[in-house]
């Protein structure tokens, strides 16, 4: 626990003395969902139809363009061997290393999501599910990406590999969160999509951190 | 498995069970294309068009074998630093993304005169093309290191990691209502068509399997030349 605590405070001050790096994410976010009204025109029936869809779209986007910051900078100073040798577990520190991508990148997004739907017309009974969706399907991005951005350390070209990796494997968290969205806007309970979301979250807090220590083991050999 | 870690032994191998495979390949396939096409009855609701099944259907099965074959050389690669599962993973991922293609296309050449569309966002085509795609960035990620051997342990976690999509793809019909239609072969309640039907689909099958099996001992015979080539290019060079 020592060192799951002592990885995320360090990754958390790193992040804010880098502040410009979440900003970034942020930024990318809210222009890539300003770009829909202007590419389907502003009608509103069509915008608020769309609306739930393209918030994920963009913050799976978004998530994933900062996925590479996880490990990169510490493979590159050779941080990376020494968190490999320490004695803490390293599938600890992959899980300190995602919950510092979440809380740095993921809960900007949740709290910009209502924003967002403002912009995309979402109707009124769409917020309270977006945002819930949105914090429980995020953590699940962030643990995949973890997977992805230790496997893609030392590639030419890591960026762009990255998301053929990743986008597959997000697509069942598209799938549900959009769905729990579009339930609430039919006056149906979200409950099984939030439940499966919530489960998928579990799923990837239980299974990802191994192999992406499998995977930062490789990186380092 | 482990008597076959040794390269050698695992060429003679293949060297011995590549023809046989080759002739029941050809066997099977043409005794299942004259089953399928000309000797088997049409079906009552969907016609002549049926017999597009006889090569979708084996081409699915044969698209979540191989990945599920890959998925487990890769587990034996990483488990045991089996020395030749890693190119029998790298050898079977194009063939599997083959057969994916295929089954995807002739799915959709099927589903046109059947359902209307080419194309339905149903969960089986989802995470059947999903497939395809965890195909495409396990051959992406194999190559993409300048270490081979970095690259094959790598690609071989992405494809233990996406072994996840093979149940579902499975039992997404089963799971949910889809326009594809549910299992009607593989089910606890044994298959539930003809075997004026049920005949040449196994024949295609197994024909697609020997096929897999066919070309599987000849790319793994490759790679490992390909392996001594680049190891006799290095001593020379020195």
């Amino acid at each position: 626990m020592n060192g799951f605590g002592a990885l995320l405070r360090r990754d958390l001050k790193l992040a804010y003395r880098q502040a410009s790096d979440s900003l970034t994410v942020l930024a990318f976010f809210v222009l890539a969902t300003v770009l829909f009204p202007l590419a389907v025109g502003p009608e509103p029936a069509i915008l608020a139809r769309i609306a739930a869809g393209v918030v994920w779209v963009a913050a799976l986007l978004a998530a994933m363009l900062s996925m590479d910051r996880m490990f990169q900078s510490d493979y590159d100073d050779g941080t990376l061997e020494l968190l490999v040798i320490a004695p803490a577990p390293l599938e600890l520190c992959v899980l300190a290393k995602a919950t510092a991508h979440w809380l740095t990148t993921g809960v900007p997004l949740i709290v910009a999501a209502p924003l967002m739907g403002l912009f995309l017309n979402l109707d009124t009974g769409g917020y309270a599910t977006l945002l819930l969706a949105l914090a429980l399907g995020t953590p699940s991005l962030s643990l995949i990406g973890a997977v992805g951005a230790a496997l893609v350390l030392g590639t030419r070209r890591g960026g762009a590999l990255l998301s053929l990796l990743i986008l597959p494997l997000f697509v069942p968290v598209l799938i549900f969160g959009v769905g729990a969205v579009e339930a609430a806007l039919t006056d149906v309970s979200a409950r099984p999509q939030l439940l499966i979301l919530a489960a998928l979250t579990l799923a990837a807090l239980s299974l990802a951190p191994w192999p992406a220590a499998a995977a930062l083991r490789q990186a380092v050999e | 498995m482990h008597r076959f870690a040794n390269p050698t032994r695992f060429v003679a191998l293949s060297r011995a069970v590549q023809p046989w495979a080759a002739g029941i390949a050809l066997a099977t396939l043409l005794a299942g294309l004259w089953f399928g096409l000309l000797a088997s009855p049409p079906d009552y609701q969907q016609g002549e068009t049926v017999r597009i099944m006889y090569v979708h259907v084996p081409a699915a099965w044969m698209a979540m074998f191989c990945y599920t074959a890959m998925a487990g050389a890769s587990a034996a690669a990483l488990v045991w630093k089996h020395a030749v599962a890693h190119v029998t993973a790298r050898a079977t991922a194009p063939i599997g993304a083959a057969f994916t293609f295929l089954a995807l296309v002739t799915g959709s050449l099927w589903g046109k005169p059947m359902w209307g569309t080419w194309w339905v966002w149903d969960t089986r085509l989802t995470s059947v093309l999903i497939l395809f795609f965890l195909y495409l960035g396990y051959m992406a990620l194999e190559n993409a290191f300048d270490d081979r051997a970095r690259g094959a342990k790598a690609a071989a976690i992405l494809a233990i990691v996406g072994a996840v999509n093979v149940p579902i793809i499975k039992f997404s019909v089963d799971w949910w209502n889809t326009l594809h239609q549910p299992a009607s072969v593989v089910r606890l309640d044994g298959p539930a068509i003809h075997p004026s039907m049920l005949t040449p689909l196994i024949l295609m099958a197994v024909g697609y399997t020997a096929f897999y099996i066919w070309v599987l001992c000849l790319r793994v015979r490759a790679d490992i030349n390909m392996s001594k080539v680049r190891a006799l290019k290095l001593r020379n060079a020195g």
